[in-house]
């Protein structure tokens, strides 16, 4: 099996290496979707619905009609046909509802028309004409108190958890709650469509663009074939440009009736309604443990908020059966409708929040047992995957408490609330576990090794600005022996062998079993070049292996082989290609071992009673993910996590109207996140270097999510040894902090 | 955005003249200068303002600083916030200013942004920005959905039943605790308005912000000459450390003689609908040896009419806190 070859000393892999895309980024050289320009090109703005609930009574574009530029208005009358995914097919699409498919309106904001022009401001200036009105409309459900539509559904279940509960000497029973929060990455979601009559050319925002492909030919009637899907860069996602969403629809479809290019750009106002969030999120614990700090009962009921016809789940319990050891344990979930737009994934989706409640109530019962909460996550160390009942591949998570306890210095906390200062500010700190699952996807990749000595990897993945172009450069510079600068990275294009989607840090650890099968291949055909030089003459092919670039016996080392070049010339061939396709993992019910990444947050706050103002001050982060392919690139990964944490603690919340549905605070100066002023000044970052090898050869596992779980209840768990108040309720505002009464 | 016909004006006149087709200088005017944009450009945008006809005054002679013969200090209109906030003379004497400025916005906005124009800053309340909403200063009779709506960072005085939005300027509270006058020049001269009657109430006409006619142009304003032994502070309170409006704000100018206050100016931002200015704390702190005690009466003087909404009340103990260490640090 190719996963458990050992490929972890690679040269160059593992190496702190900068962005090979870097100078296109910073010269502007970088295509993102929007620069995309053609001729004759026209310009798309979609009419947002300003209800929650009702429907559409009609549509006054007459006016609109005859402004300067306009060449078409859409709407449900007139739109065509969309159709749906075929579910077999597992292709995504969190908003299944196509765009202008009926008179219903579900959220603020919806689409209710669309408008083409010639120019984008001629075609903004006619949207904002177009008068709709609507008829029975409701009043919008969008409050942030949750009970289940249906009774909850447990997701997984040992021993007696009720029973234990109730004889427990120490337990603790609270409900917690994250905001709805936005992804907001500064590149806006945008479509540029062009169709030739029968195929379309799709340059689109998305981390998935083989996934893309399938959704857009599925609901555009025409076969995969035809549709092309362009993702050069990307502004990055956080999980909202996983899937397609309905401006890319629009844009094709106007793309083939009026038969030129159309471009759509969604506001950053709409992109609080039409895009995605991450639901609103509420959740009780009832966790219990022995006097002596042993857990015996561990209950996680979670709801999460659900647009109308939407199946998205925000699974906050879905690390809760394995992280901590316990015989008696229930996790379930219900979700409750509420007139919002559809749920998506966001950067750790349900364990960013499920670790927010779960590592809260860690806290709050190690200080009901008054033990250190270190000592108590200590204790509840489980030898095994106890959900599974499967051995961990690897799992370190207790030497990333005491590692991470070292850096912090934790062994300084007094416990008491309010205890330590540093001059003017109260201190707290907090600690919280982290976790995230290691699964691979469906992954092809091609591998040219040329007679100049260059190797191109082309596979149809992208890099979301997460740093993919340079590691997969490295991993195939390693299994090629060549320099970093001698590859040639090809990616962001759906007519390339189909890659891996972008998406649950899962698209290094895939890449992994098809770049290692794709070199192999190259190899079988270098070392096949190989027996007519002069150089192996006489030695069989059994007895030749390829690798740090080079054909060798496999009794000597590669330096005494032949370089890859030298056997090309030779036999003055251009080149030889290898083509590697892995199956996923993600997904497969049996499983022999059970694979996460795990690590733990350290977080000082500092409080300023007289200020009434929280900062986050220090943070330690040491994370067990497997190998690092490049420490620099991933060591931002995770200060980027921590600083987005900081955001999902104390600022980010998606406010709606009650009256009207809408996202109040839809812009990014009432939508608060962590600004550059609010970065800990000390930020510290460490891996535990431990090769997942029952992962992958290089025994990389994903580094994008885990930097964002827990790191709210670390904040959250410091602001309560400084100030005294528990707030479970994110994000955690100044005024719920007045009431302390450490001065 | 709805098109617009664009001009640059040459001189003070010609901009004069092109405000004056106006008919009116507050919400809905038909014409609007522009300088740095950051407020307008934005609206515009949103629809909020809809101008037939842009003037673009960037070219007038007003970007000067200059100490006048009585001691004065004479800013142009077009001085850009960046600049102002670090003029050794005004970081010198006038250290609410700068601090203020540099708490104000980004960097980026900083650049562009004028003094006359963050004198016009609009409010950030939600409902304003959104044409969707109704609002009784963008639609005068349409309603204030923000009473019953999002309000956290909404204000607490100067408050009326038809509009509680907060003027977000940073600037204009350190403006009103110097004693500012701004200088306008318009159809009929030039006049000067001191900055406590600059700003109006919201009453029941809210979309009525300022004394601006149509054809008014802010040209400059003045910073009283400094007094010696006067010292002033700038503190802002806000939920993150960079780049948001202040949830409250305290400018405080105080002059010290023989322990006790001689002298206080106090102005607070972030909660109120104008730049508040309170004579009754200065009151208060007037002839008083600086105390804790003596804060807390100061801060209870201004805050005595406080209407906290539903989401805003813990404004009146921020308030307190704010203003108080703004004290602390002006009198220790």
């Amino acid at each position: 099996m190719a996963q458990r070859e050992n490929l972890t000393t690679l040269p160059v892999v593992g190496r702190a290496h900068k962005r090979i895309d870097g100078p296109l980024k910073v010269s502007g050289a970088a295509r993102y979707s929007s620069d995309f320009a053609f001729a004759d090109m026209l310009w798309g703005v979609p009419v947002c619905a300003t209800i929650a609930n009702g429907r559409i009574a009609s549509i006054d574009s007459t006016a609109a009609a005859r402004m300067p530029g306009v060449q078409k208005i859409y709407t449900h009358e007139n739109i065509g046909t969309f159709y749906q995914v075929s579910k077999a097919s597992k292709a995504m699409i969190d908003e299944k509802r196509p765009p202008l498919d009926d008179d219903r309106i579900r959220y603020y904001g919806q689409y209710v028309a669309f408008i083409v022009a010639d120019t984008y401001a001629q075609a903004l200036a006619a949207a904002n004409a177009v008068k709709v009105t609507y008829t029975d409309v409701q009043a919008p459900s969008v409050s942030t108190r949750l009970s289940a539509e249906k009774s909850p559904e447990t997701q997984t279940e040992r021993g007696d958890p009720d029973g234990a509960y109730a004889r427990a000497p120490v337990k603790v029973d609270e409900t917690y709650s994250t905001p709805t929060e936005t992804h907001n990455p500064i590149e806006l979601h945008a479509s540029v469509a062009l169709w030739d009559g029968t195929h379309f050319t799709l340059y689109e925002t998305t981390q998935a663009i083989m996934n893309y492909r399938s959704v857009m030919a599925q609901m555009l009637g025409v076969p995969t074939d035809n549709v092309r899907v362009i993702t050069e860069f990307l502004g990055t996602g956080f999980g909202g440009k996983l899937w397609p969403w309905p401006q890319a629809l629009l844009a094709a479809s106007a793309a083939r009736d009026l038969h030129r290019p159309v471009k759509v750009v969604v506001s950053r106002q709409m992109m609080f309604h039409n895009v995605g969030h991450r639901p609103h999120t509420q959740q009780r614990l009832r966790i219990a443990a022995e006097k002596d700090g042993r857990l015996v009962s561990l209950q996680h009921d979670y709801i999460d908020h659900r647009s109308p016809g939407s199946d998205y789940q925000e699974d906050c319990g879905e690390a809760t059966g394995f992280l901590y050891s316990t015989p008696n344990l229930r996790v379930t979930g219900a979700y409750a409708e509420r007139n919002v737009g559809v749920g998506t994934s966001m950067r750790g989706p349900g364990k960013v929040p499920g670790s927010f409640a779960l590592e809260s109530a860690m806290d709050e019962l190690a200080i009901a047992l008054r033990m250190d909460p270190i000592e108590f996550r200590l204790k509840n160390e489980p030898a095994k995957d106890e959900m599974k009942n499967i051995p961990f591949s690897s799992r370190h998570l207790p030497e990333c408490l005491t590692r991470g306890a070292e850096l912090f210095g934790w062994s300084r906390r007094n416990p008491a609330v309010g205890s330590m200062r540093d001059g003017d500010s109260v201190l707290g700190w907090g600690v919280a576990a982290c976790t995230w699952m290691a699964e691979r996807f469906n992954a092809e990749a091609k591998i040219t090794l040329f007679n100049n000595g260059s190797v191109r990897v082309a596979s149809g993945t992208q890099d979301i600005g997460t740093g993919t172009y340079t590691v997969i450069a490295q991993m195939a510079a390693g299994l090629t022996g060549v320099d970093v600068d001698a590859v040639n990275v090809v990616i962001g294009d759906s007519n390339l062998p189909p890659g891996p989607w972008s998406g649950g840090s899962m698209a290094t650890g895939s890449m992994v079993p098809a770049l290692v099968e794709a070199v192999g291949q190259a190899g079988e055909q270098l070392i096949k070049l190989a027996m007519d030089d002069e150089h192996f003459k006489g030695v069989d092919a059994t007895q030749l292996a390829f690798s740090e670039g080079k054909v060798h016996r496999k009794d000597q080392s590669p330096s005494a082989g032949r370089h890859f070049r030298d056997i090309l010339d030779q036999a003055r061939v251009a080149q030889v290609e290898g083509h590697g396709k892995a199956k996923a993992t993600f997904g497969q019910k049996q499983k022999e071992y059970s694979t996460h990444s795990f690590g733990a947050h350290f977080a000082e706050v500092a409080w300023q009673p007289h200020l009434a103002r929280l900062r986050v001050t220090r943070s330690v982060t040491v994370i067990d993910a497997g190998r690092i392919i490049n420490p620099l690139t991933g060591r931002n990964q995770i200060e980027g996590a921590v600083v987005m944490g900081i955001g999902m603690a104390m600022f980010e919340e998606a406010l709606y109207d009650a009256r009207n549905g809408k996202v109040v605070n839809s812009n990014l100066a009432d939508y608060i996140m962590t600004s550059h002023a609010d970065m800990p000044p000390q930020m510290d970052v460490e891996f535990l270097d431990y090769p997942d090898t029952r992962f992958n050869a290089m025994g990389a596992r994903g580094i994008g999510e885990i930097g964002l779980a827990g790191i709210a209840a670390a904040i959250a768990n410091g602001v309560y040894h400084a100030t005294g108040v528990r707030v479970r309720d994110l994000p955690i505002r100044v005024e719920e902090l007045l009431v302390s009464k450490v001065a | 955005m709805q098109p617009f016909a664009f001009s640059r004006a040459s001189d003070i006149q010609q901009a004069i003249q092109a405000g004056a087709h106006a008919s009116t200088a507050q919400q809905g005017a038909e014409v609007r200068y522009v300088a740095g944009g950051t407020t307008l450009v934005d609206l515009m945008k949103l629809d909020v303002e809809r101008p037939a006809q842009i003037v673009d005054i960037n070219h007038l002679p007003l970007d000067r600083v200059e100490t006048t013969a009585d001691g004065r200090l004479k800013i142009g209109a077009l001085v850009r916030n960046a600049d102002l906030a670090v003029l050794p003379e005004v970081e010198r004497n006038y250290a609410v200013l700068s601090q203020a400025l540099l708490a104000g916005a980004s960097g980026q906005l900083r650049n562009m942004a004028t003094t006359g124009g963050n004198l016009l800053q609009r409010t950030r309340c939600v409902y304003f920005r959104d044409t969707a909403s109704a609002c009784n200063k963008r639609e005068p009779g349409s309603g204030c959905p923000a009473i019953e709506g999002y309000n956290r960072n909404l204000a607490i005085l100067g408050v009326s039943p038809h509009c509680i939005a907060t003027n977000p300027s940073d600037m204009n509270v350190a403006l009103t605790a110097l004693e500012a006058t701004i200088v306008i020049q318009g159809r009929k001269g030039e006049r000067s308005v001191p900055i406590d009657e600059f700003f109006l109430l919201p009453g029941d006409t809210p979309q009525v912000e300022t004394v601006m006619e149509p054809g008014d142009l802010i040209t400059y304003v003045l910073l009283p000459k400094p007094q010696a032994g006067t010292r002033s502070h700038y503190l802002k309170l806000r939920d993150r450390a960079s780049y948001e409006f202040a949830l409250a704000s305290a400018a405080v100018v105080v002059t010290m003689q023989d322990g006790k206050i001689a002298n206080a100016r106090i102005a607070m931002g972030g909660i109120a609908t104008r730049p508040w200015r309170s004579h009754e704390a200065e009151r208060v702190l007037t002839g008083q040896a600086p105390s804790p005690a003596v804060f807390e009466h100061a801060a209870q003087a201004l805050l005595a009419n406080a209407k906290p909404q539903s989401q805003n009340g813990f404004k009146l103990e921020l308030a307190r806190r704010c203003l108080a260490h703004a004290l602390t640090q002006v009198t220790a």
